[in-house]
């Protein structure tokens, strides 16, 4: 999910208007040891960071759903002042003929917004992921067309991304600090415009945050988190270089935590739909040679397109192949 | 009472001046009746003209009652108009936005001679006592001429001049109106110039003038 | 055929260029005025969409304070946190610059000068100093205050838009002034008194308080332009008149040669076009001239009367020439229409001559007198019985129309009245003459009637207005100077430094706050004279002001009185947890919003954080205690002379004047040209009229000075009909329009030098207008005057 973070971070850029460097943040270092429940909660000394949630569930009536939730992060200037930060959130129900999309902002420092690690809550406006500790949370969000209220209860504990949670995105060596929990057991209530439904099913929970943007010459990612029937999991991105050599990262979730090298992870388009008038891949070849997985990765719904001020494709995703399951695809930069 | 000599008067035309009198002299008495004959465009109506102020000759003298109209500019015409001549023209003799009793007066009140009874009683011979409260527009064409006649008398000039007074009339009417105006000419004492091309009118008067191209042939 | 028609009907043009001039000209003025007028209208209401759109009023629902008080930044988290989307806004004024702080993370999509989607310029505009962005004028007067100003054309005049957190900092405020709010709310929302029990919810579109301040106006305006229109008109129809009966000869000739009536008409109608496409396009581009020269006195008319702002600029929008023309074409069709009938219906063998078709008196007199009988009642009952901005306009209309159909009818009376005083046959003939060219000329009259009606009336508004104001003025501004401290350390060392040098330092201190469901502005007020002896009560209990002093009372302004429906003795909220019984009104002209006035000692008690900044000094010597205070160390700026602030409002009605003033002049002229071109129509016609009266004795001289002094007698009479209804129109203006539009009901006055003034003008414009018809009757010569009685017309 570090690529969740890209659409941030491009506008990060952006909103500070600092141009493509660091200068000033505080940038992540190997072998820094994560403290929780502190590093639960935000690090404004870094530009950018994220709480990203995606849930593939399976409503009552049998309907495959899927939901995002998500708390963006970007400080506008060096210092990790609260008045210098921006949240964004980004709310998504997925089903297979409909996407439900919500988007909010808030200035920081104000109290519309924030994180707060013990007793853990991020929050913006209404919107809440909170409970006694990261491992019980309720995960709420609400817009004119849909709202969802879900519990979330984890089952295992986190996994650290690279070398323990130090996640290197290029061979320029940009990198970020990156957990997720992908073991939540999920059940709640979706309401849509037909009415509420009851859904259950799993949750996958990313944190990452950094001060490096991305090299100057990748031009977006596809980044898939996958959840085996089997009981493993795959966490597996592709930046897109022009005219280079594309890079890409896994962790492969299984009786043990692997973190796998550029070159490891392999995916390839096969097939694409025309969505918000771009060309986005909606069938995927996968493949982790090194465990055996060859894949494909069918979007639930093409026409997952998250049209917010930053736009991007998010949505849940069924898994055919050597391995059967199900999981969720985030694209960028597919203009 | 009247002397008209050497008068001479061209109007402008496309081609230069076009002489329409052109020395041309006469005389008439007090109580003297006069015929002016004469084609179209031989200058019979300008002479009128000339002889009632309303226009002045470019050349020439003109003495009428004693005075000398050549001599006069505008305004001294004007009194002369008022004062001395009666004119009947051919046509829209009438004030259209006065009724008949205020056009025969007009002229009268003006000369500052007004006297009602005489006014009621040319009305009453010129047979248009029924009509005083009405406006020109209403009445007859020989009416409205009778009219003009009963103006003119009423302010009693000295010199009644008359162009082609029933030129615009059938015959009978034209006979009528004729008659009445000879008649009360010779009762006030006036002299009368009539412009006319009518062989009848013409031997009704005293004497006869013919013009021909502006002169007196 | 066509071309040969077509040539035939042009040369009479070429012939007759003074026809052609006046058909022109008539046009093209009558299209100027009302183009010119509606372009400063339209450029207004623009200015007023602009700052509408800037500040989303209108546009969005709004969450206010239901005290008015400012809205703590908890109070908006407590929203949003609740699925409440609203956003705050931070507003008020320094430099005379209305400053606008918006959250452009949280305001509705459209709203603020940065889109979100473009993440670099919200990134400066949220980071940073602060960036200001307004135009060029606005950016000007707020000084040195910002860091960073960016022109931006598109944000409403004197007004600048920020970021909430740089308002905040200038303005020195720290909750919001009011919310916005999204159309589109989340599902599961809870009640807002739930969530806020002290903010109330104003729906979209209740927030148009310029508008409907300015809308009078503004109508004042149009029903100028339409006012001028028709006198246009007036002198569109003579001309087309006049032009359709010279040419009938020619019409006749044309037909007996073959041509078909249809194809001479559609000739005859493109030929209209054509004129009227012409004279439309001068019109519009002269109305642009005169909307030029107008607007910088409009805009300064609006912003200094009713805290409007209005852009000083003039863009030449399409639309104008659009409407401009098609206004011109309408008015040549509606003044060409009855011509071309006529032509269509005549006999091909009708008599030739030109009739005297104006003169054809008594036409549906009877008609006339009846319609202008129930109008002008009909105006009565409106006036008398309506209420509200339409009643009184529709008795406006009705007086107006009404009259100009009675006038016909009060002139012939006139005339009459004239004949029978008359003594001698000249005056009889006069008098008798002067009526039969009534009809002729009363469409002309009209026009005057009106343009003269509408002086009177809008003059006598606008000077009674500034005669209240101005008395007004002398009432409220009683102190000689008045100071203004930097801050409360200041303010504190002022006043120990002044107490013992003058005769009274008096507070300004005040809040802002919803009263009686209205925004207004409570003021705390010291117990002095000056407030005893100087203001003047519109209605008051027994001692007022000792309630007010002693916290028993409060005295409020006309326009919260009228609006909230209050009575003496009723109470109103004060301050929260406070009511108070209304012991007095006073007037307070020109001000939109309502005023409450307290004694100092509860003031201060209920609103112990507000402090006096600013002073009324009292002092017999004004000149001396200002040379003290600058002495003292007080920026000239902060010194402020009583005689200057006077000054300043007298100056704001002298640019009203100018506006009202040069649109009257302009009307006035276009009615005595209309007077012009009626008298030159009617004179070619007039002739067998004239001749007899010439041939029995009067010179040409004097015939044409009788044309003179009947042009300005008809001046004079319609003069006598237009001030009484000018009188009328300003008694609804003031009595009717004003309340209902502004909330306050301002005494009449009478101006009657002015009125005399304007009967000179009337008299002049009929006397310049004859003059030149006059002068060429006296010229005319005598054959041509001999040619009436011959057959050889």
């Amino acid at each position: 999910m570090v690529f969740g973070l890209m659409p941030c971070l491009a506008s990060a850029q952006g909103f500070a208007g600092l141009g493509t460097d660091a200068e000033g943040f505080t940038t992540p270092v190997p072998e820094r040891a994560f403290a929780f429940p502190q590093d639960h909660g935000a690090h404004p000394g870094y530009r950018i960071e994220w709480w990203y949630v995606t849930a593939s569930l399976t409503a009552e009536d049998g309907r495959e759903m899927g939901a995002q939730w998500t708390l963006f992060r970007t400080a506008l200037a060096p210092g990790g002042a609260d008045e210098a930060q921006v949240w964004m959130g980004h709310a998504a129900v997925t089903t297979p003929d409909a996407h439900f999309v919500a988007e909010r902002f808030s200035r920081g420092g104000f109290g519309a917004a924030g994180v707060t690690a013990d007793p853990f809550e991020a929050w913006i406006d209404e919107w809440q992921m909170a409970g006694p500790s990261l491992d019980d949370l309720r995960l709420r969000a609400s817009s004119p067309d849909f709202a969802y209220d879900l519990g979330l209860s984890a089952e295992a504990p986190l996994v650290r991304h690279g070398e323990d949670g130090y996640s290197v995105k290029s061979s320029e060596g940009q990198a970020s600090y990156y957990y997720s929990q992908p073991f939540y057991a999920v059940e709640g209530t979706i309401t849509l415009p037909d009415g509420a439904v009851a859904v259950t099913g799993e949750a996958w929970l990313d944190r990452e945050w950094s001060s490096q943007p991305l090299s100057e010459s990748q031009t977006g990612w596809d980044w898939f988190s996958l959840s085996f029937d089997a009981g493993q999991k795959l966490m597996g991105f592709r930046l897109r270089e022009t005219g280079g050599a594309d890079f890409t990262s896994a962790t492969w979730i299984g009786e043990t935590v692997e973190a796998l090298p550029d070159g490891a992870f392999q995916a390839d388009p096969l097939a694409r739909a025309e969505v918000a008038g771009r060309e986005v891949p909606v069938r995927w070849r996968v493949r982790l040679p090194d465990k055996g997985v060859d894949v494909t990765v069918e979007a639930l719904n093409p026409e997952a397109w998250m049209a917010t001020s930053f736009p991007y494709w998010e949505g849940p995703v069924t898994v055919t192949g050597s391995h059967q399951g199900r999981g969720y695809l985030e694209m960028t930069g597919y203009e | 009472m009247l002397d008209v000599r050497d008068v001479s008067k061209s109007y402008p035309g496309a081609e230069g001046p076009v002489p329409v009198l052109q020395g041309v002299s006469l005389t008439l008495a007090r109580g003297e009746t006069l015929a002016l004959t004469g084609e179209s465009g031989s200058g019979k109506s300008t002479l009128l003209h000339l002889i009632g102020g309303l226009d002045a000759p470019d050349a020439g003298w003109i003495t009428l009652a004693g005075e000398e109209l050549t001599a006069m500019d505008d305004r001294g015409r004007a009194r002369m108009r008022r004062d001395v001549v009666g004119v009947v023209f051919q046509q829209f003799n009438l004030i259209p936005s006065l009724n008949v009793g205020a056009n025969i007066a007009f002229q009268a009140r003006m000369a500052g001679r007004h006297d009602a009874a005489w006014c009621d009683a040319l009305a009453s011979r010129m047979g248009l006592a029924a009509h005083l409260g009405k406006y020109p527009e209403q009445l007859s064409g020989g009416q409205q001429q009778r009219v003009a006649i009963a103006r003119t008398l009423a302010a009693r000039p000295t010199l009644v001049l008359a162009d082609e007074p029933t030129g615009n009339l059938d015959e009978t009417s034209a006979h009528g109106v004729l008659e009445l105006m000879l008649e009360l000419v010779a009762e006030t004492g006036a002299a009368l110039l009539v412009v006319t091309h009518s062989e009848r009118i013409a031997a009704a008067m005293g004497r006869r003038l013919h013009l021909e191209r502006g002169r007196i042939a | 055929m066509i071309a040969q028609g077509l040539r035939a009907l042009l040369g009479h043009w070429l012939r007759n260029p003074l026809q052609l001039f006046t058909l022109v000209a008539g046009l093209a003025l009558a299209t100027a005025l009302w183009s010119g007028v509606q372009a400063v209208n339209a450029e207004a209401r623009a200015s007023y969409d602009a700052a509408a759109a800037t500040l989303g009023e209108g546009r969005f629902a709004q969450i206010l304070d239901s005290e008015g008080a400012e809205i703590p930044l908890a109070d908006v988290v407590a929203l949003r946190r609740a699925g409440w989307l609203v956003s705050p806004v931070v507003e008020g004024r320094l430099n005379f610059v209305r400053i606008v702080g918006l959250d452009p993370l949280t305001a509705p999509g459209g709203l603020g000068p940065v889109d979100l989607g473009s993440g670099p310029e919200v990134g400066t505009f949220l980071g940073g100093a602060g960036q200001v962005f307004g135009t060029a004028e606005a950016l000007e007067a707020l000084g040195d205050v910002a860091p960073e100003k960016v022109l931006s054309p598109d944000v409403a005049p004197m007004t600048v838009v920020t970021d909430i957190s740089v308002a905040s900092r200038l303005l020195g405020q720290d909750g919001a002034s009011r919310l916005i709010v999204a159309p589109a709310q989340p599902i599961g929302q809870p009640p807002l008194a739930e969530v806020a029990p002290g903010l109330s919810l104003r729906p979209a579109q209740q927030g148009a308080d310029v508008g409907r301040l300015t809308d009078s106006f503004h109508l004042n305006l149009t029903a100028f332009g339409f006012l001028s229109f028709a006198v246009g008109l007036f002198i569109v129809h003579g001309a087309i008149g006049l032009a359709f009966e010279q040419r009938r000869p020619m019409v006749r000739t044309l037909r007996s040669l073959g041509m078909p009536l249809d194809r001479l008409i559609a000739l005859m109608a493109a030929e209209l076009l054509g004129l009227a496409l012409v004279a439309g396009a001068l019109g519009v581009a002269l109305g642009y001239l005169i909307a030029a020269a107008l607007l910088p006195d409009v805009a300064a008319t609006l912003s200094g009367l009713y805290g409007a702002q209005v852009s000083g600029a003039l863009e030449l929008r399409p639309i104008w020439w659009l409407a401009g023309l098609g206004i011109a074409m309408l008015g040549t069709a509606a003044a060409g229409g009855g011509a071309l009938w006529r032509m269509a219906r005549m006999p091909l063998l009708a008599s030739a001559r030109p009739r005297a078709w104006a003169m054809d008196a008594g036409r549906g007199r009877g008609l006339r007198s009846a319609v202008a009988v129930i109008l002008l009642a009909l105006a009565g009952a409106l006036a008398w019985l309506g209420s509200g901005l339409i009643a009184a306009f529709a008795a406006l209309g009705s007086l107006l129309i009404g009259a100009a159909f009675a006038l016909p009818l009060v002139l012939e009376l006139g005339t009459r009245i004239g004949a029978t005083l008359a003594r001698g046959p000249r005056a009889d003939w006069f008098w008798a003459d002067t009526r039969q060219q009534l009809p002729g000329l009363s469409l002309a009259l009209m026009a005057l009637l009106l343009a003269m009606a509408a002086n009177v009336g809008v003059s006598t508004m606008v000077s009674s207005f500034r005669l209240t104001f101005t008395g007004f003025l002398d009432q409220r501004l009683a102190s000689e100077l008045y100071v203004t401290a930097e801050d409360a350390d200041e303010a504190a060392r002022l006043v120990a430094f002044l107490a013992p040098q003058v005769d009274a330092v008096l507070p300004i201190v005040s809040v802002d706050r919803a009263v009686a469901g209205f925004p207004a502005e409570i003021y705390g007020t010291r117990d002095d004279r000056t407030y005893r002896q100087n203001w003047v009560f519109l209605e008051a209990a027994p001692g007022a002001w000792d309630a007010v002093f002693a916290g028993q009372g409060a005295v409020v302004n006309e326009q919260l009185f009228r609006r909230a429906g209050l009575m003496l003795g009723q109470e109103i909220a004060v301050a929260p947890g406070t009511a108070l019984p209304v012991v007095g009104v006073v007037g307070d002209y020109g001000n939109p919003i309502g005023q409450v006035i307290l004694g100092e000692a509860q003031f201060s008690e209920l609103y112990p954080d507000a402090r006096a900044l600013r002073f009324g000094l009292r002092t017999a010597e004004a000149e001396t205690v200002a040379d003290w205070l600058r002495a003292f160390g007080l920026p000239e700026a902060q010194i402020i002379d009583q005689a200057a602030i006077k000054a300043f409002s007298l100056q704001v009605f002298e640019r009203t004047f100018t506006v009202t003033g040069a649109l009257n002049v302009l009307t006035l002229s276009v009615a005595g040209f209309a007077i012009l071109m009626s008298l030159l129509t009617l004179a070619a016609l007039r002739l067998p009229q004239l001749a007899p009266v010439w041939a029995l004795g009067l010179t040409r001289r004097r015939l044409g000075m009788l044309e003179l002094v009947r042009a300005v007698l008809l001046a004079v009479l319609t003069a006598a009909v237009a001030i009484p209804l000018g009188l009328a129109l300003a008694w609804i203006l003031l009595t009717q329009v004003n309340v209902a539009a502004f909330g306050w009901r301002l005494p009449m006055y009478l101006f009657p030098v002015d009125y005399l003034r304007l009967l000179a003008f009337a008299v002049l414009a009929g006397a310049v207008a004859a003059l030149w018809p006059a002068r060429r009757l006296a010229r005319t010569p005598p054959a041509d005057l001999l040619k009436v009685f011959s057959n050889e017309r």
